[in-house]
């Protein structure tokens, strides 16, 4: 038997395509997987076997036809909770969304239907995508799968622990303030967060919607280029969408690197081709993450608590049966079903947003955020991409946070990015050395650079090999 | 000392219509007296004349077609999330 361990998307799709392996074969690979290890990953809400197994036979009928597949047709994916997906449970880690099933897909998920590639399993995140953990979950945490006492990150931490897990090639995340590329890191796997407006929203369950982003967490940049390709693009159904002009990167790209420590220090030493570092700094000097981080946390709230209005107990998810009136379903069904991280984001917002409180928080944060902007775009006119770890300290223990703030702060790095609205990819770039733990390194480009940054991510990943270490599983 | 007082944290409650259990009142306070120290940071950045910033890709007025696009969802598919439905309507409980 082949090992199958691990494949990227060129060599899963070389098999299928050399009649090698089949998709139904494959399929039935991550099947398995999944049921052996997910009881100690526990990255997976709902494992869509059978759907799967039907739609890997279609590829294989195409293949043994003689019809040319394309480089998504047959490989299996994870989508996070977050997506919706026609006539399968979307939840969003949710209590209030428990039952619920999607009436239609989102544009991701068609986008990637088309292409051929085939969804084997929807994975967890924290509620609503509300931390940074996947410990605020209302339905289990999930364990990382290098060390399985500590957690994989968040919100999207299903996604990542699926990748590192090797529950099929790659997964889709979302990622709001860091919630694609702080589990990459914590997973030692690759995460996009695509420019504000690449790809589109449609059908993802809103959180903040002006720094919503959707990306992949893969193997590789390769694989991450792969899924960015098929996904992006003008939607007429999310009108924030963008036509970028992509680029080819320019021959030599000049960075800068900002140090944190000695966090991932050693790509100063690194001798990339077409890469030069020309400046190295400390993170003060970069001087907007702690602003940014609290602008984060009144700007981010305030539109959860408005988008989270519509979960009203009449319209979809799950409704309080104690109430006796419409004033009583709104309070009862939203008070029993949101979990403590969604009922605080919601309170907050609502204070922030509030009359006497307006100009002083909300404003006074809109105002920041067009200072942080500023500032990176000034950067990003002397250097082509900002290079930075991804996080300041490896995975953490599970229940090892219980202080919001100190959640809060896991995601200092990469914020601002989403403040921005700017493209940043994670790679895997080296272990912790008290730990053993993973660390994700960091390239942020201007906005519509997603495909440089990648280019960039993926020369270092033929130079290197942090990428393909993986943690192994203990059970 | 919480900066911010029970009634306020009743107040905001009352306008996110979340109904809060009265033995976490407490707790939700401190920690929302934290949040809110936490985000005052914010306060020290020089923003004077700065204008806002709610959007960052500078889209505005994006038109479409005026022109009816029929929807892939039937009503029926969408009703069918609703808690409770009666003859093709979404019912709701009674309003006083």
């Amino acid at each position: 038997m082949k090992d199958l361990n691990y494949l990227t998307i060129p060599k899963a799709h070389e098999l299928l395509k050399s009649k090698k392996l089949t998709s139904e074969e494959l399929v039935k690979f991550y099947i398995n997987k999944i049921k052996k290890l997910n009881p100690k990953i526990k990255a997976v809400i709902s494992l869509e076997d059978k759907s799967a197994l039907i739609k890997a036979k279609e590829v294989d009928a195409k293949i043994a036809s003689g019809v040319e597949i394309g480089i998504l047709e047959g490989i299996p994916y994870t989508a996070k909770e977050m997506f919706m997906t026609k006539g399968v449970k979307t939840t969003a880690a949710s209590k209030i969304l428990e039952n619920y099933e999607a009436p239609y897909s989102a544009t991701a998920i068609e986008k990637l239907e088309n292409a051929g590639a085939i969804m084997i399993a929807k994975v967890n995140q924290d509620e609503f995508a509300h931390g940074g953990s996947t410990e605020n979950s209302a339905y289990h945490p999930t364990h990382n799968p290098w060390d399985l006492d500590r957690v994989p990150g968040g919100s999207s931490g299903g996604s990542a622990a699926a990748v590192a897990a090797d529950f099929g090639i790659f997964s889709l995340g979302t990622d709001t303030g860091g919630s694609i590329r702080q589990p990459a890191a914590y997973c030692g796997v690759t995460g996009l967060k695509p420019s504000y407006g690449a790809v589109s929203r449609y059908g993802v369950i809103s959180m903040a919607s002006s720094f919503d982003c959707i990306g992949p967490i893969a193997r590789s940049a390769e694989d991450a280029n792969i899924v960015f390709e098929a996904i992006n693009g003008i939607d007429a159904k999310d009108s924030t969408t963008v036509t970028y002009k992509y680029e080819k990167m320019p021959k030599s790209i000049d960075a800068i690197y900002y140090e944190v420590g000695n966090v991932v220090d050693s790509i100063k030493n690194q001798k990339i081709e077409d890469l030069k570092i020309s400046d190295v700094k400390s993170i003060e000097d970069l001087g907007i993450t702690e602003e940014a981080l609290a602008a984060y946390y009144i700007l981010v709230p305030s539109e959860i608590s408005s988008n989270l209005e519509r979960y009203d107990g009449i319209r979809y998810g799950n409704s309080s049966q104690d109430a006796s009136n419409l004033s009583e379903t709104y309070f009862k069904t939203r008070g029993e079903f949101f979990g403590p991280e969604v009922k605080r984001r919601n309170l907050i917002g609502a204070y922030a947003l509030s009359a006497g409180y307006y100009d002083a928080y909300y404003k006074k944060a809109m105002q920041v955020r067009t200072l942080i902007k500023n500032r990176v775009n000034e950067i990003l006119e002397k250097y082509d991409v900002i290079l930075m770890p991804t996080t300041i300290e490896p995975a953490f223990k599970i229940g090892s946070k219980s202080d919001p703030i100190e959640m809060y702060k896991t995601d200092i790095l990469t914020v601002f990015v989403n403040l921005a609205g700017v493209p940043s990819v994670s790679i895997p770039f080296g272990l912790d050395e008290s730990t053993g733990m993973p660390m994700g390194l960091q390239i942020i480009g201007k906005q519509g650079d997603d495909n440089k940054i990648l280019e960039i991510a993926k020369k270092i990943q033929d130079k290197t090999e942090y990428h393909e270490k993986v943690g192994e599983i203990k059970i | 000392m919480s900066k911010i007082s029970i009634s306020e944290i009743e107040k905001v409650a009352k306008l996110s219509r979340i109904e809060i259990e009265a033995e976490s009142i407490d707790s939700l306070a401190q920690e929302f007296s934290s949040i809110l120290e936490f985000v005052e940071t914010i306060q020290n950045a020089k923003t004077e004349g700065i204008e806002p910033t709610s959007q960052v890709t500078g889209l505005n007025d994006v038109w479409r077609e005026d022109r009816v696009v029929n929807s892939q969802t039937s009503s029926k598919e969408l009703l069918a999330s609703a808690p409770e439905v009666l003859d093709g309507y979404v019912k709701v409980k009674k309003v006083l």
